[in-house]
């Protein structure tokens, strides 16, 4: 099929209802787009006469979309596209990282048993384009077709705002902010420096995935060297002005454990990175040199959530409906986790873990003809202050007015004398087998 | 089978956006207990060795324990935190979610000889409320077999240090057992499936 601009508007009007007048003149936003990358155009799993989900990405919340929707309803036929045959964990790869953990087998899956648990059909491909008006993924094995689409692609990086920060220097200054490769190479620097050495990790604004993780990291990597390497410091630079998750927690560890080797300076955004020189640029007017850095960058919604058109005038994040995390973009296409705008919720491995199950729940009613049913989720999130400690934030997500709102007099984060540190850490372990037990059976 | 795409069908779409669903019906059993599953496991049946299953639970167990979270009765964690964002017909929902899903066996290393000195000791002082070998409970008595022994074991330091208050049945029968005694209950217990 060949897609003109003339039979999308008909397909994606026709399908929708609604009309598409008014917006053609804001034709032009797309323009900057990348051109779509062809993949492979023979079908694959050719489609019969099940109704067919497909689910892009199998991570926190991929892979509960995809194994939610075949609990609700088996007669519906769900196919999983992932490019990985194992999934890493970034929720618990800071205790890798920071030489806790020998390695990275308990926050590694696979997908066989959630596969014959299931039924769910694994391919294993990149998507490289959605076609919301074929109804089809194009991925690097073969085409695609759905009734309904759940895209969880999680993020990539907007490295292009750090001056020299390509692909060459992600390997000399790891982000780590995408687990596996990228979280050995940034544990084999900070075991292969001096001691005596200075490591800087640097974040960015706000949102990005996970916002407590820099500074999990900042308190396990300072441990590390505490322990191992005591000449040793790290500076955290922070582009936010002050610390934006569990804020009185992190700053009395910091403060408590670690005030004779970390430092933490708010409003310093990297904007340039100089690997020979071993230094980073604050916005052109000051330097901070090191021995080893951790560039974490500014973030947007995965490459095929740009590339697909589903992010929105910012160009960065997915609007969906706050129901059903139906897009706001393309009819029958669902974008739920670190890529959706989900209000109140932040960008969290158990935001996606519960999102995925209201769009499941509302996938499967649509698709049903039943009527959607509003959002109840939670947010648990750990975070190590030690290497034996943890704390944590907690939270209820409603409906309100058309957004998601956390429950009002409910959530919160560990009480601040750390009463309760050991009991959580015990619980935070916990939470990673549970939920990594969910995502793999 | 060809496929060629338009960049400026692409555009034409980015500036749009799709209406709202219509309006969605309050959240169900299932909407508000799924979102459990993260801690709990799928269905309330825990991988986690700190935390308990809730499959099989009674709903009258439910509800108590999470009326105990939120008015700070029941010592917790995050619990008492999540608790405050529900009302009690969301409670009964869980419980009503929980209640049906089928008890969750686990298997772990328990002490052979203890969990048989449990058998015995359960069979003389538990049974009355922990009902067949605490796969069952009466009224709001909670299920105890197959519970993680690690979690059973958290949770009988909070009784110990006075944290955790016992329903006063329970007081009178725990109270007299000795510390060895006490362990060996929760060793049968992790061993029931």
């Amino acid at each position: 099929m060949t897609l003109d601009r003339r039979s999308f508007i008909k397909v994606l009007g026709g399908a929708s209802g609604l009309a598409l007048a008014g917006c053609a003149t804001q034709g032009g936003s797309g323009a900057a787009a990348p051109a779509p990358a062809i993949g492979k155009t023979q079908e694959i799993l050719p489609k019969g006469s099940a109704r067919r989900v497909v689910v892009v990405g199998g991570g926190y919340g991929g892979a509960i979309a995809a194994k939610y929707v075949r609990m609700l309803d088996k007669s519906i036929e769900v196919v999983m596209v992932e490019r990985n045959r194992q999934f890493i964990s970034c929720p618990f790869s800071n205790f890798y990282i920071a030489g806790i953990t020998k390695d990275m087998n308990s926050i590694t899956i696979g997908y066989d048993k959630l596969a014959a648990n299931h039924g769910v059909k694994m391919v294993y491909a990149e998507v490289t384009l959605i076609d919301p008006a074929a109804k089809k993924v194009i991925t690097t094995e073969g085409t695609l077709a759905y009734d309904r689409l759940i895209v969880s692609p999680g993020i990539d990086f907007r490295s292009e705002e750090i001056e020299g920060y390509d692909a060459k220097a992600q390997e000399a200054f790891p982000h780590a902010w995408k687990a596996g490769h990228q979280s050995t190479l940034l544990r084999n620097q900070l075991q292969a420096m001096k001691d005596g050495g200075t490591v800087i990790i640097s974040m960015p604004l706000t949102p990005y995935r996970c916002p407590p993780g820099p500074y999990e990291r900042s308190c396990l990597i300072a441990g590390y060297l505490k322990k191992h390497k005591p000449k040793s410091k790290l500076i955290l630079l922070d582009a936010n002005p002050d610390v934006v998750s569990k804020k009185p927690l992190f700053t009395k560890a910091w403060t408590t454990y670690y005030k004779d080797n970390f430092q933490y300076v708010g409003g310093k955004k990297v904007t340039q990175v100089n690997v020979a020189g071993k230094s980073v640029s604050i916005e052109g007017i000051e330097d901070f040199k090191g021995d080893v850095f951790n560039v974490i960058p500014p973030q947007r919604a995965a490459d095929i959530a740009v590339k697909s058109g589903l992010v929105g005038e910012d160009k960065r994040w997915c609007p969906v409906d706050v129901v059903s995390f139906e897009s706001r973009r393309h009819k029958d296409v669902h974008v739920i986790g670190d890529a959706a705008i989900a209000g109140a919720m932040p960008k969290s491995g158990y935001s996606a873990n519960s999102q995925a199950k209201v769009c499941a729940i509302n996938v499967v009613n649509l698709m049903n003809g039943k009527p959607t049913v509003d959002i109840s989720g939670i947010n648990v999130c750990y975070s190590a202050v030690s290497e034996h400690e943890s704390v944590s934030i907690a939270a209820v997500y409603t409906v309100k007015d058309g957004a998601i709102i956390a429950v009002p007099n409910s959530g919160g984060i560990s009480p601040a004398d750390f009463s309760l540190t050991k009991a959580e850490h015990a619980y935070g372990e916990s939470w990673l087998r549970n939920i990594l037990t969910e995502m793999s059976t | 089978m060809k496929f060629k795409t338009s960049l400026a069908g692409w555009a034409l779409v980015a500036g749009c956006t799709i209406a709202g669903t219509a309006a969605a019906a309050p959240p169900t059993p299932e909407m508000i207990s799924f979102a459990c599953a993260g801690c709990h496991g799928t269905n309330g049946g825990s991988a986690g060795l700190t935390m308990p299953s809730l499959a099989s639970q009674s709903k009258a167990s439910i509800v108590d324990a999470m009326k105990k979270f939120k008015s700070g009765e029941r010592p917790s964690t995050v619990m008492g935190r999540l608790a405050k964002g529900y009302n009690d017909a969301e409670f009964a929902a869980m419980g009503e979610f929980f209640s049906k899903q089928k008890f969750h066996p686990t298997t772990q290393v328990v002490d052979a000889a203890k969990a048989k000195k449990g058998a015995d000791l359960q069979e003389a002082n538990c049974s009355r409320c922990h009902l067949d070998d605490g796969k069952d409970g009466k009224d709001d008595t909670p299920v105890m077999a197959s519970q993680w022994l690690e979690y059973l074991k958290m949770q009988a330091e909070l009784y110990d240090s006075g944290k955790r208050k016992m329903p006063k049945d329970m007081a009178d029968k725990w109270n007299k057992l000795s510390k060895e005694d006490r362990e060996a209950l929760l060793h049968f217990y992790a061993s029931v499936k």
